[in-house]
């Protein structure tokens, strides 16, 4: 049995899980792959950065990726974006090869302060991706309007970013990736930079609007919990090459509750499970 | 205000000493006759002719040479292999200096208003072509990213990210520009050229009238002052927001 075998086998296992559990009326569209890695290798100036990456992720399914810095997490997910082309193998999504970025692939970056543009307002920034749509000027605002009440920044529309505090910021560049309607959300360590309350009021927020809208998320980040509360998957990277280390299926019920789940026997075991093999491979 | 104390100090003790030793000569005058001299000069229309003229050269130089610096900076700061392809043959230009032009420029075009329009519109396109090349460096990845995830097309990255976020810089560049402009011209007018306030400086000299000599500098030093002040003030006005951001960051 392949790695992709593999992979694929617990992908199924993971959609009847999904099947079964409150996510039916979400549908499994089927049980294809949305995003597929196949021996995906990649150099940085003759180092070898990704070793051998096979990956497949679900339609709708939401996997998290943890690893130690500097493993290839963002690498990772810029492969899938289409900003980076490796270097061996491939990347399949809706089964062509990514080339170059798509529109329904949206990027969460980390750094939202260089990702927003400062000279236009909150609304303002939600209409770069809206213009870049190609959507009529006429059904701009309400289109923004929505976007911004979705992301709790319903009245900041006339602010400037500079104007905003750092979780509003990121909860504005959420909106404009909102606003490309996008199929595929990544998200790279979007929440590093904010503080505990912030933090996981914005994961229940994304996790509502993922349950909405239908989004596959991929979302990187070094928290092992905050990968347990999100994910249906969380996949562990190794470094030195960058690898696939292990693969946990996270069983827990939706809706999560930060107080529920967090209690919930399973979040604790996987919790344990997941450090005990972070801090095995690190040693 | 505080900045005015030393001038006024330094003409009230120049005055009081040119009256007790009289120092009034060829080559200098007192604080209240160049004043003077400046005041008739304004009043007679010689000021206005020559400013006029200056002006004129510095203005068009700086639209021409100008808009050639943004749009060769924008398509050297925007496309890597042409800026390796250029910057050797910029590199050598880019010492002459504008007024080494002079005599060239005075073969084809002869005395007036072109070659003076020519030298300016060169020495203010490399400031604006240096400052654009970096203002299009400096914006940061991530932006240019942002453009290729919403797959905008060439047009609109330029139009919608990269102009505004190179602006602040661009707008430093012009100023330095007009500033260099201003500069060249008033010292075409002084070596060749019998027209404008720097060939109304060398009249004066040569006619021994340092009052107006001097009244002529001054009335230079008001008019580049103002220019500068005006640029900055139509930079608050025109991009108020995009300035002010990039100025803070
Ligand atoms: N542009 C680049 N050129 C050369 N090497 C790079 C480049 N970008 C990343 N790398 C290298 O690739 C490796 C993986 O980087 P990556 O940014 O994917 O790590 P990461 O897992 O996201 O780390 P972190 O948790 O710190 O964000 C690192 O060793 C890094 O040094
Ligand atoms: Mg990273």
């Amino acid at each position: 049995m392949t790695a992709f075998d593999q992979a694929s086998a617990r992908k199924l296992k993971n959609s009847e899980q999904l099947f079964t559990g409150t996510e039916v009326d979400k549908g499994m569209k089927s049980a294809e792959p949305l995003i597929t890695f196949r021996n995906v290798c990649l150099d940085f100036v003759g180092r070898r950065i990704l070793q051998d990456i096979n990956l497949s992720i679900g339609r709708q399914e939401f996997v998290c990726v943890v690893g130690p810095s500097g493993c290839g997490k963002t690498t990772t997910l810029r492969l899938i974006a289409g900003l980076l082309q490796p270097t061996s193998g491939e990347i399949v999504y809706n089964g062509k090869p990514v080339r170059e970025p798509a529109r329904d692939i949206a990027v969460v970056f980390q750094d939202y302060t260089n990702a927003l543009l400062p000279w236009r307002t909150a609304a303002g920034n939600v209409s770069l991706a809206l213009e870049a749509a190609g959507v009529p000027r006429t059904e701009r605002p309400d289109r923004i309007a929505a976007l911004l009440e979705k992301v709790g920044l319903g009245n900041r529309g006339e602010a400037y970013p500079s104007e905003l505090s750092g979780g509003m910021q990121q909860r504005l560049q959420i909106a404009r990736c909102l606003a490309q309607e996008p199929s595929v959300l990544l998200m790279d360590e979007p929440f590093g930079a904010l503080d505990a309350m912030t933090r996981q009021h914005l994961q229940d927020q994304v996790l509502r609007i993922m349950d909405q809208s239908g989004t596959t998320v991929f979302f990187v980040t070094h928290d092992l919990e905050e990968a347990i509360y999100l994910a249906d998957r969380v996949i562990a990277l190794a470094p030195n090459p960058g690898r696939v280390a292990e693969v946990f299926d996270i069983k827990l019920p939706r809706p999560r509750n930060q107080l529920t789940t967090r209690e919930d026997p399973e979040f604790l075991r996987l919790r344990r499970k997941i450090f005990d093999f972070v801090q095995e491979s690190e040693a | 205000m505080k900045g005015l104390v030393f001038p006024l100090v330094a003409l009230v003790a120049l005055q009081i000493l040119a009256m007790v030793w009289g120092i009034e000569s060829d080559n200098l005058a007192s604080p209240v006759s160049v004043l003077q001299a400046a005041w008739t000069a304004a009043l007679d229309g010689t000021v206005l002719t020559a400013a006029s003229h200056t002006l004129s050269t510095t203005l068009g130089g700086l639209a021409i040479g100008g808009t050639l610096g943004l749009l060769l900076g924008l398509l050297i700061g925007l496309v890597q292999p042409i800026d390796r392809l250029l910057t050797v043959s910029l590199e050598f230009l880019r010492p002459v200096p504008s007024v080494a032009l002079i005599p060239i420029a005075l073969l084809i075009f002869g005395l007036g208003y072109r070659m003076e329009l020519v030298i300016v519109a060169k020495g203010c396109f490399w400031p604006i072509l240096i400052m654009t090349r970096a203002a299009i460096r400096g914006i940061h990845p991530r932006l240019m990213e942002v453009s290729r995830m919403l797959k905008l097309g060439p047009v609109a990255r330029i139009w919608k990210i990269f102009l505004p976020a190179a602006l602040p810089r661009l707008f430093v560049g012009l100023r330095l520009a007009a500033g260099v402009g201003l500069t060249i011209a008033v010292t075409v007018e002084i070596a060749t050229n019998p027209y404008g306030l720097g060939y109304a400086v060398m009249f004066a000299q040569q006619s021994f009238r340092p009052d107006l000599m001097f009244g002529m500098l001054l009335w230079i030093g008001i008019i580049g002052w103002s220019f500068n002040a005006f640029l900055l003030f139509a930079q608050n006005r025109l991009f108020g927001r995009a300035a002010l951001v990039g100025a803070r960051s």
